[in-house]
């Protein structure tokens, strides 16, 4: 369930970088965890955010949990469809439940690879 | 009987557990600088004498005044199924609602409340209710501060002065700019209000009536404010709500209000209710409960409190308010009560409480010397100015078993001459009479 082209933040996020842009989510994983998606709360067209800045929240039927910017940038576009239908991220979050775009500023660093994060995700179950 | 559980032995084993030698010692802790010099209190009583004293203290007030006391609070009838409904011990002693299973009642009694309160206010969501109307009025300033990430507000000084010194003390920690517009013989200045809404403000508050009883209509300052996207709050008063344009209707993003006049005894200043309501938008911002109506598993209705996420036991730092509780059975008395009333009941009443007050403003102006503070329309509360200090005339009257309503010079600098005075549908034609030949008594 993890695709090969997407790096990941330690607080399952993951991101698709395209040239001067990158695309977000949250992970497979992070979507299992909080189990179906009831609100997401995404940023705002043209905020800017440090990496590991909180971004936006996503809630779900039994929590809630903040959602960290995995690279620094600008917001260029946000996935308004997740307003009517936060499910999207349950049934699919590399693809159709992306979050935003962020505009990047710099070179993303500190991020891991598929393998390691999920090793990462290994350590975690246990 | 003194009630305190443990007897001097069980101090004792339980002071050779922790090991000190005495109680004095448990607390050594705490600096004598801290603690208090003394706790005010008389000796100890039996109850017999509790009770003397009390009914002698009790015996002191004046129970049978004939009042046009107002300015926010209103004494309107309540019927007696009010009391004894309420009053069942399973209201009575509710529970916490966290655990749906054990607490469907409560649950859909507020989820009642809630539909009540929204259709009265004309907008889509309502919380359980906050303590009263002024923790409203700050929890809504509040929500558009997070909402509109600004820090300015703009204030009607026609909103009530209790609730404005309110809002001031608890902000005065916060940084936050609040900028009041005055307002003009009692009349809300809508233009005022309009020219100071900028694209720093978080939101506007106005009062509809407002303080001075004055009616208006503020689409035009609510729509002044969603074009510099601020948020618009605005104080009502439900019973009125029947037969006024709602907070809906003219466009307001949360409307607040102070619950009493639904049922609740004005019984010295509380305990009362504060009513919020507003935007689906918004929810998500609302502090304190929301009840909400789902299905169980097997498909039957049950009720919940929902969307818990904004509240401080799911993210503590991430909660919209520390507000975790609500005022249940006040809301209780507040449903009970519409749903006594009905549509038309409530209509009825706020429509008998205006006329009483259209018949007080004539027989009032009718006096030399006594006018209208405005010509504008008003609701169930009108401002006059007296040929005498208010506060003055309100003493005279007093001692003679009348009220005729609330001194405005008590908030309002320059206006020591002007009365505000209040009718619901309790007074008779006749206490008007009664108050109106007194006054006029007065200034001949």
């Amino acid at each position: 369930m993890i695709p090969d082209d997407v790096l990941f933040s330690k607080t399952h996020e993951w991101v698709r970088v395209e040239d001067e842009e990158a695309v977000m989510g949250v992970s497979h994983f992070a979507q299992e965890q909080l189990g179906d998606l009831t609100f997401v709360e995404v940023p705002e067209v043209g905020a800017t955010f440090q990496a590991g800045e909180e971004l936006g929240s996503v809630e779900s039927v039994k929590a809630a949990s903040e959602i960290y910017a995995p690279v620094a940038g600008e917001v260029s576009e946000v996935n308004e469809e997740l307003e009517e239908n936060p499910g999207l991220i349950n049934e699919d979050p590399y693809g159709e439940g992306w979050i935003c775009r962020i505009r990047l500023d710099g070179e993303p660093e500190g991020l891991l690879s598929p393998d390691d994060y999920k090793s990462l995700i290994e350590e975690e179950a246990h | 009987m003194p009630y305190i559980p443990h007897t001097d032995d069980e101090r004792q084993a339980m002071l050779g557990t922790v090991g000190a030698g005495s109680v004095e010692e448990v607390f050594a802790e705490i600096g004598e600088d801290l603690r208090p010099r003394s706790f005010d209190l008389p000796e100890a009583r039996s109850e017999m004498e509790v009770v003397k004293h009390l009914e002698f203290l009790a015996s002191k007030n004046a129970t049978h005044v004939t009042s046009f006391l107002g300015a926010g609070f209103y004494d309107h009838y309540i019927p007696e199924a009010v009391d004894a409904l309420a009053g069942r011990g399973e209201f009575y002693t509710a529970y916490t609602p966290y655990q749906p299973e054990a607490s469907q009642g409560t649950l859909q009694a507020i989820y009642e409340y809630q539909t009540a309160v929204a259709r009265l206010m004309g907008m889509e969501c309502a919380n359980a209710s906050v303590y009263d109307g002024g923790t409203a009025i700050f929890e809504a300033m509040m929500m558009a501060v997070r909402s509109t990430k600004r820090r300015r507000f703009v204030i009607s000084e026609a909103v009530n002065p209790i609730y404005r010194i309110m809002l001031t003390s608890y902000t005065s920690n916060l940084d936050l700019e609040l900028v009041t517009v005055p307002h003009k013989d009692g009349v809300t200045d809508v233009e005022g209000l309009i020219a100071a809404i900028d694209d720093k403000t978080a939101a506007v508050l106005v009062q509809n009536p407002n303080f001075f009883g004055n009616i208006a209509d503020f689409e035009r300052v609510f729509a002044a404010a969603k074009e510099k996207k601020a948020l618009s709050v605005l104080s009502a008063y439900p019973v009125l709500q029947s037969v006024l344009k709602t907070p809906g209707e003219m466009g307001a993003d949360i409307a607040v209000a102070e619950g009493q006049s639904l049922g609740l005894p004005l019984s010295f200043g509380g305990p009362y209710l504060g009513i919020m309501a507003c935007t689906r938008k918004l929810v998500r911002q609302l502090p304190g409960r929301i009840a909400g109506r789902t299905q169980d598993t097997e498909g039957r209705t049950g009720y919940v409190l929902t969307l818990q996420a904004r509240e401080q036991h799911i993210r503590r730092a991430k909660a919209t308010s520390n507000i975790c509780s609500n005022q249940a059975l006040c809301a209780m008395r507040a449903i009970i009560h519409v749903c006594l009333l009905g549509q038309e009941g409530l209509r009825r009443t706020a429509l008998l409480s205006m006329e009483r007050a259209r018949y007080a403003a004539e027989r009032l102006t009718a006096i030399p010397g006594v006018e209208l503070l405005s010509d504008q329309p008003f609701g169930n509360e009108f401002a006059v100015r007296l040929p005498m200090d208010a506060a003055l005339a309100i003493d005279r009257l007093s001692m003679r078993g009348v009220v005729p309503g609330f001194p405005l010079g008590r908030y309002y600098e320059g206006m020591e001459d002007c009365l505000l005075v209040a009718c619901t549908e309790k007074q008779t034609t006749e206490d008007v009479g009664v108050m109106a030949e007194m006054i006029g008594g007065l200034v001949r």
